[in-house]
């Protein structure tokens, strides 16, 4: 077990290293949200005021459309240099290797909720300090969900052709339970009088879609990464 | 093709030349009129859809983890039928739905989740298409994938918005209805087992004509 942690904290640590020196998929990453979330704004602010009750789909949207892109970058600087290859050579378990990309991507992909969600709280006047221990709650488990599935679809298909498109492809239906969990516990939170136990209801759900599919990864990893 | 193939081939042709017969022997329904019928190719496509995703999720994870090359081809035959019953169902359905519910789609559990396992099959084919070399490992874990997701799906969709005839009609049918059901059901399983023997053993000598080509390559 302590060599499982070792190994995947050194994946996080070599990520970690590769990411600060170059801020390669923080900075694009985080642009692109923040100007997809204002092309959202233009669509769904109407004479200065925003629509009732969208600010919550727009953060998760923003949420996977950003996830989508960082995931894309980060292996395909993998692929690029062939490290992942040479990551796949060493004498480590591949479960750990799974899971310290797993925890680089969920540090980044919290780093651009950090500020994804005061600009949406800002733009679309959503509530996010009323119950910001759930929505933290919420937004932590969707992530988690979006991206154990998504960490090892993008690590799949790093060996395949027209990997760019696939990537949203097979990721987007696979996650619709986290999309509408995330959406409608949010709203739940956003609405005029929020409703907790149904925020609840969600989280459980997510927290039980992530058990499930990050076990499945961890599983999976192995055999669907040997060639 | 295998005498078994064409057997069921055979019947299964003659049971759909002879199912507007038997569907219109079927009773009226007092409500829907004769807009119910649709039902009996409607309810079948739909169990096929279902059958075809099990299989190719069986077939994907044996061929992960017990590395039966086999089961591949079969996994592939599978989603190619579910993707193709999937559209029938969905076709069928609104079409019912119109007359029944007055609008095309409603947004339910059902046909929501059906939709979204009907996309991961899309995707799943779209990746053995586009994938390239070793795409079939990853369709496999697509499918696995899939296959676990189909729960939370329904799920989810299921308190997010809930009309859809609830499964415990089918016993409750009057005998009448049941006989065209049950034989609209048989067809359609007939013709699901033929194609999808036919399907796999194509895949099988596809990739056996794949790896000779490759073998004589490097020879």
């Amino acid at each position: 077990m302590s060599a499982f942690l070792r190994v995947a904290a050194l994946v996080v640590r070599k990520d970690l290293t590769v990411e600060v020196r170059s801020l390669e998929v923080v900075s694009t990453t985080l642009f692109f949200a923040v100007t997809v979330v204002l092309i959202f704004a233009f669509g769904f602010v109407k004479e200065g005021v925003p629509m009732d009750g969208v600010a919550a789909a727009i953060l998760w949207i923003t949420v996977a459309f950003s996830g989508t892109l960082a995931l894309g970058r980060t292996f395909e600087r993998e692929r690029q240099a062939d490290t992942l290859r040479a990551l796949m050579l060493a004498p480590a378990d591949r479960p750990a290797l799974y899971a310290g990309k797993l925890v680089g991507m969920l540090l980044l992909m919290a780093l651009v909720e950090l500020i994804l969600v005061p600009l949406v709280g800002l733009l679309f006047q959503a509530p996010i300090f009323r119950a910001p221990f759930r929505l933290a709650g919420l937004l932590a488990a969707g992530t988690l969900g979006f991206a154990a599935i998504g960490t090892l679809f993008a690590a799949m298909l790093v060996r395949a052709r027209s990997r760019d498109v696939l990537l949203p492809v097979l990721l987007y239906p696979m996650t619709v339970p986290v999309m509408i969990a995330g959406v409608r516990g949010t709203a739940a939170l956003f609405q005029p009088q929020p409703d907790a136990g149904m925020a609840q209801f969600w989280f459980a759900l997510l927290v039980f879609f992530d058990v499930v599919f990050v076990t499945l990864a961890l599983w999976t990893f192995e055999p669907l990464m040997t060639d | 093709m295998t005498t078994a193939v064409k057997a069921q081939l055979g019947i299964a042709a003659l049971m759909f030349a002879a199912s507007p017969w038997v569907i219109n022997a079927a009773p009226h329904e007092a409500t829907m009129g004769l807009v119910y019928k649709i039902y009996f190719y409607h309810m079948p496509s739909a169990w096929m859809f279902m059958l075809g995703a099990i299989v190719a999720g069986v077939a994907s994870a044996r061929f992960l983890f017990a590395k039966r090359q086999a089961s591949d081809a079969t996994a592939v035959a599978a989603a190619e039928l579910a993707v193709v019953f999937g559209l029938l169902a969905l076709v069928t359905g609104p079409l019912w739905a119109r007359k029944a519910w007055g609008v095309w789609w409603v947004w339910d559990a059902r046909l929501t989740s059906s939709l979204m396992l009907f996309l991961i099959f899309v995707a799943y084919l779209l990746l053995r298409q586009f994938g390239g070399p070793g795409s079939e490992k990853l369709s496999a874990g697509l499918a696995l994938f899939g296959m676990a997701n189909v729960p939370f799906i329904y799920v989810s969709v299921n308190y997010w918005r809930t009309l859809h005839p609830k499964t415990s009609v089918v016993p409750t049918l009057p005998v009448e209805m049941g006989i065209p059901l049950w034989f609209c059901v048989t067809a359609f399983l007939l013709l699901f087992l033929a194609l999808l023997s036919l399907r796999a053993t194509l895949e099988r000598h596809r990739a056996r004509i794949d790896a000779l080509y490759l073998s004589h390559d490097e020879a």
